[in-house]
């Protein structure tokens, strides 16, 4: 088949299943509806897969498609089009796998939500913007995705809009990223004045003859490639929520589960990293801002575990390491291994879909109960459910033993990051070296936070009554009650659920257990943990071994002199992670097993250190104090000091004597005035006429 | 004659609804409607010749097509002509006007044909001063505009109506009055009010400094551009929602045009020198009023307010001196057109149902009027420049001609795309999401049918123009390089 029409069917059949629900989704109902979009994503995910067995077994060459001129304004060109390559090969079928398996989830986790057109349609809008995102052949159609996919993010945070907490995320998502996107569009005008382009194709060898050029910047110096890549990188802070900018995305949990699974977790915050990678060509000329995306990534990595370790809610535990990980991604890309950070968001996306997922199942299967302090023991009623998330735990930790090359998804993609970051690191490169550092602390945190959340939600004792789980349902029908004045009977409304799960009317005393899911939800767990084992070992040879230059083609640039992915490392950097990952296995054990209820007491005594990590390292009390203030203050300043108080004040209500007069007499306003008026315009139009006729006629 | 025809066609619906105020009773329900009919074909006539106009339009052409000459009085002439750039805001005014006709449909009661009348009028008077060659002719066409905006404000306004009309009067009328003074003295020295032979003579660079300054005083008001910005927010919030979607879709735009095709192209000189000024104000513009607007309780001012702040974009855009610049500036003041009309509609919406624009008053909205809210969250998404929609077009391209021309102010306006998304969200969030807490909206109904029918069209251009926008950068290129070089040519660059 043709792949030009294979790539259109792809990033077009989405769109035609989120407008089509959107649009006309009551009208069809909800199974159409879902059926849809379901459909859509699913011929999209396989026809992916087929551009990706051509891609790495079929010899396919890259190619840019273009569909329709976006904006030419002089050398400011841009155009609707499909850029094939290595990276967006990988993340069409990263993108389209999750998503169809999201879709497929869906059907099940969102079975009695009364907005079921609007989700799949949201669902479906997203995964076309995430793709006219990576397949973008200049600037403006990545910066159309990049937006699109905060969108989709706003909207779907935002989706049960009936809850504050939800409308506060959801702005603060979108916000948090237009911080990102301000400097991502001051970087892309920095390189188009730079260098008179905003296509890829032509910008990038451009850049090698641009070295040693610079801005000369107030009092400071930039090199130009510096300068633009630090700016865009800014952008990627704010979409894979790095350091500084990462606040958004712990409250985007607000959101349904299979949202946080595709965009918070395996797509969309991901979208960072794709972009540095793709700007490979820049980033190899910008030392410097190699070196930021190196130690922004770094201290992410370690913030985000740290702060990991001590949530209780299940859902902000996997997000903070979703932010830790994506931390590694882009260690990966500042040192210079791009491919390495490539491949971990390629497998990351197959675990840590799972592990969101999976929670997902565990929250349904608890009634919408997401606190794991009343968790426990659950691996006994929801046992497939336990089975794969410890396969995600497994994969996310990276186990796998150095010596054979033999692992779950992780392990390949995690120790080649770590590796890299010693490669460049022990090259001389500090910055690289503390990397390094970090990135085999961090694999224990990892291990620990991990497992603390598998042991603390399947292992122990029960720290949860049938009587809770009741208490829930009831809780929850009262809200959507409340929300939605649809009439539905507290009991109707949990038996739905039931039946939907088990196919049979539940007994009473059964009927508030927890319960494992149905199957719509258990077949993308499977079919995920089969990634979470095997992507790593699939594809390493293609994505980072002696096959990668032959995988990527081109796509990815590094320079003659980048050589963190070549060389073997010492057996102890080797083994090093290996080692810190079983440490943390062994303290999540020892607290949250061999001493059930450590935790607890470790919680209850309130260190500084637990207290400064629980609370975020008080980045949000920071931002609410700083930018929330200062905007709410300088907004009344502004107004009723600027506006009102000067200049209105000095301006027309200083002659206020004068307008109050003016006003007694204005009074009396009438429509009189508008008759007159007309009246002596048409006149003077019909004179104008008259004498113009005159006039030409002479 | 094509460019007479779209200017005046109007004013053949005001003969028609003096004719039938002339043989009927002004408040009988029969007369009302008829004179609504006879406004609306009118408006869609016009809508019709604008188009044709466009179709006819050569854009290949940078100069000035349609032509008309014709001698007028006391040694005056009528001279009409239209180039790539007015010729689109002849077709911004003719698609906006039906859509305030039928806005105004059912929310104007009291003195109904009078109202009309007002409209078509102020449609022609606008179509005039977009097609206006002649100095004296654009200042008439220009200060009449005025009057009918005074009185659809004074008269079909809010309660502080009177307050408002006059404050938006006294500013522009002084403004007014010092434009006026230079356009006497250059047709004094010049002996020629010919706006193309004016683009072409070459004044002295001490006068243009103070010929630039009086057509400033007079645009800045229009635009407006802080700190004589005050009296917008103020007419917009006492103005029916017809007059305050034309008020920002189109008036606004007459300080952006006068900008155009006065200030650049004839005082080149100061243009290059003030730039500084219009920079700095234009930062303060679009800080300064987002964060104004961010603590609106008025759902019309704070989108007055938002107004301000992306007009500030259209300033640094049309002093980038860059065609980049001027296209996105250009295109931001269409695009505003589009959107602001819009989200002005979106607020008579529900002024109509609850006549109240009190944020705090509402709340919830989304659970029973769930189309309003979708098409709400699209122009509010626009407003934000979200890429797809018209908005980011503009934005985007403004702030990239404004980094070539100075970083650091396309560097503080970018703010912008953040404070922009913190008011407009807030105000999305506080009006529609979350539930109905307020018992007199239990009730509230969605968008009917004659409401659907003004947001369709406004909807497709907001999305066409984000996707497509080269269709219309086709239509200006012509003219905005030829702007642009002939600038460089006389400022030496």
């Amino acid at each position: 088949m043709d792949p030009k029409l294979l790539v259109t069917v792809i990033l077009f059949g989405p769109l035609i299943g989120a407008a089509t629900a959107g649009l006309f989704g009551r009208r069809l109902g909800d199974n159409l509806s879902r059926g849809v979009t379901t459909g859509f994503l699913f011929l999209s995910a396989i026809l992916s897969w087929v551009v990706f067995s051509q891609w790495t077994w079929g010899g396919l060459q890259p190619f840019t498609l273009t569909y329709a001129p976006f904006i030419h304004v002089g050398n400011f060109v841009s155009d609707w089009s499909f850029r094939l390559d290595g990276l967006s090969a990988v993340m069409l079928v990263v993108v389209t796998t999750v998503s169809s398996l999201v879709h497929l989830y869906s059907w099940g986790y969102m079975a009695d939500d009364p907005s079921k057109p609007r989700f799949f349609a949201y669902l479906s809008l997203f995964t076309f913007a995430m793709l006219s995102l990576i397949s973008a052949a200049d600037f403006m159609q990545l910066f159309f995705g990049w937006e699109g996919v905060g969108l989709a993010s706003y909207l779907l945070i935002g989706f049960w809009f009936h809850k504050p907490t939800a409308n506060s995320a959801a702005i603060k998502a979108f916000v948090v990223n237009r911080v990102g996107d301000f400097g991502f569009a001051l970087g892309i005008m920095t390189v188009f004045w730079a260098y008179g382009t905003i296509q890829f194709a032509p910008l990038f060898p451009m850049i090698a003859g641009s070295v040693g050029h610079g801005w000369d910047f107030g009092s400071w110096h930039f090199a130009l490639v510096d300068l633009a890549c630090a700016l865009l990188f800014v952008g990627a802070m704010g979409k894979s929520a790095q350091f500084f900018l990462h606040t958004w995305l712990p409250d985007a949990m607000e959101g349904p589960t299979p949202v946080s699974a595709l965009i918070h977790a395996a797509t969309m915050v991901t979208a960072g990293v794709y972009m540095v990678c793709l700007l490979s060509p820049m980033f190899e000329y910008a030392p410097v801002a190699k070196g930021i995306v190196t130690g922004i990534g770094a201290v992410t990595a370690l913030f985000a575990a740290t702060v990991g370790m001590t949530q209780n809610d299940i859902k902000r535990v996997i997000a903070y390491s979703t932010c830790s990980q994506l931390g590694y991604m882009f260690m990966a890309a500042g040192v210079g291994a791009y491919q390495a950070g490539m491949f971990h968001l390629f497998t990351h996306a197959f675990f840590k879909a799972l592990l969101f997922l999976g929670a997902g199942s565990v929250i349904h299967g608890m009634a919408h109960e997401q606190d794991m302090r009343r968790y426990g023991a659950l691996g006994k009623y929801l046992p497939i459910t336990a089975t794969v998330m410890v396969i995600g735990t497994i994969a996310i930790t990276g186990l796998g033993i150095p010596g054979l090359e033999l692992g779950f998804a992780g392990f390949y993609s995690k120790d080649s990051i770590i590796e890299s970051a010693w490669r460049i690191g022990s090259a001389g490169n500090p910055m690289a070296y503390f990397a390094f550092v970090i990135g085999v602390l961090v694999a224990g945190l990892t291990s620990f936070y991990s497992w603390r959340l598998a042991f603390f939600t399947f292992n122990g004792h029960a720290r949860w009554t049938s009587e809770d789980l009741e208490h829930h349902w009831h809780n929850r029908d009262h809200g959507h009650d409340d929300a939605h004045a649809d009439g539905h009977a507290h009991d109707d409304h949990a038996s739905a659920a039931q039946i939907e799960t088990h196919s049979e009317p539940e007994s009473a005393e059964h009927h508030h257990l927890p319960h494992e899911s149905p199957w719509t939800m258990r077949l993308p767990l499977i079919l995920l943990s089969i990634g979470a084992v095997a992507s790593g070992f699939f594809f390493h040879e293609q994505f980072i071994g002696e096959g990668r230059a032959d995988f990527w083609r081109g796509a990815i640039f590094n320079l003659p002199s980048n050589h963190a992915l070549s060389g073997e490392p010492p057996t102890l950097v080797l083994w090093m992670p290996l080692i810190v990952t079983l440490i943390g296995l062994f303290a999540a054990w020892y607290v949250y097993i061999r001493r059930e209820g450590m935790g607890a007491r470790i919680a209850a005594r309130g260190g500084p250190l637990y207290v400064f990590f629980y609370n975020k390292w008080f980045f949000d009390e920071l931002y609410q104090a700083t930018f929330v203030r200062a905007a709410k203050f300088l907004g009344d300043l502004f107004w009723k000091g600027g506006d009102q108080r000067i200049i209105d004040g000095l301006g027309p209500d200083g002659v206020s004597a004068v307008s109050v007069e003016v006003g007694k007499g204005a009074g009396k306003l009438q429509s009189g005035y508008v008759y007159h008026y007309a009246f002596v315009m048409l006149l003077g139009v019909a004179g104008l006429l008259t004498y113009a006729l005159v006039a030409w006629n002479a | 004659m094509l460019l007479s025809l779209v200017t005046f066609a109007p004013l053949v619906g005001v003969a028609g609804i003096l004719a039938l105020r002339l043989f009927g009773k002004a408040d009988d329900p029969k007369t009302v409607n008829a004179a609504k009919w006879i406004a609306l074909t009118a408006t869609l006539a016009d809508l019709a010749l604008a188009i044709l106009l466009v179709v006819q339009f050569n854009p290949n052409d940078p100069g000035f097509q349609f032509v008309e000459e014709a001698p007028w009085f006391a040694g005056l002439n009528y001279r009409m002509g239209v180039d790539g750039i007015s010729v689109l805001f002849v077709l911004l005014n003719a698609f906006l006007m039906p859509l305030c006709i039928v806005a105004s449909w059912k929310s104007i009661t009291s003195r109904v044909l009078e109202y009309l009348i007002a409209f078509l009028m102020l449609e022609t008077l606008v179509t005039g001063v977009f097609c206006a060659l002649d100095l004296i002719v654009f200042y008439i066409f220009f200060e009449f505009g005025l009057v009918p905006m005074f009185l659809i404000i004074g008269i079909w306004g809010g309660a502080r109506r009177v307050y408002a009309a006059f404050k938006f009067f006294l500013y522009t009328l002084l403004g007014s009055v010092l434009m006026l003074a230079a356009i006497l003295y250059m047709i004094g020295t010049t002996h020629t009010s010919s706006i193309p032979e004016l683009m072409a003579h070459h004044f002295d660079p001490a006068v243009q400094t103070w010929l630039w300054l009086a057509f400033f005083a007079s645009f800045a008001v229009k635009m407006p551009m802080w700190p004589v910005h005050t009296w917008l927010p103020d007419a917009h919030v006492e103005a029916p929602t017809a007059g305050s979607v034309i008020l920002a879709g189109i008036l606004l735009k007459m300080g952006g045009y006068g900008f155009l095709r006065f200030s650049l192209p004839m005082f080149p000189n100061a243009s290059q020198l003030f730039t500084p000024l219009i920079f700095a104000l234009s930062v303060v513009a679009v800080i300064y009023t987002s964060l104004v607007a961010f603590r609106q309780t008025d759902v019309k001012k704070l989108i007055a307010y938002s107004s301000v702040a992306h007009m500030g974009l259209v300033t640094m855009g049309i002093f980038s001196g860059n065609a980049v610049g001027e296209q996105g500036a250009i295109y931001q003041m269409l695009s505003h057109g589009v959107i602001s009309g819009a989200l002005f509609l979106c607020v008579g919406v529900i002024y109509d149902r609850m006549h109240t624009r009190e944020i705090a008053f509402y709340g919830g909205l989304v659970n029973r009027m769930p189309w309003y809210a979708a098409v709400f969250m699209l122009f509010s998404m626009g407003n934000v420049g979200l890429p797809g929609t018209s908005g980011f077009v503009g934005e985007i391209l403004s702030m990239t001609g404004t980094y070539r021309a100075s970083t650091w102010t396309a560097i503080l306006a970018a703010t912008g795309v953040i404070l922009s998304a913190v008011y407009m969200l807030t105000l999305y969030r506080r009006v529609v999401f979350g539930t109905i807490e307020n018992p007199k909206l239990a009730t509230i109904t969605d968008l009917d049918w004659r409401e659907v029918a003004i947001f369709a069209p406004l909807l497709i251009s907001t999305l066409y123009l984000g996707v497509q926008p080269n269709s219309v950068f086709n239509l200006t290129s012509a003219s905005v390089d030829q702007l642009v070089r002939v600038y460089q040519a006389a400022i030496g660059g």
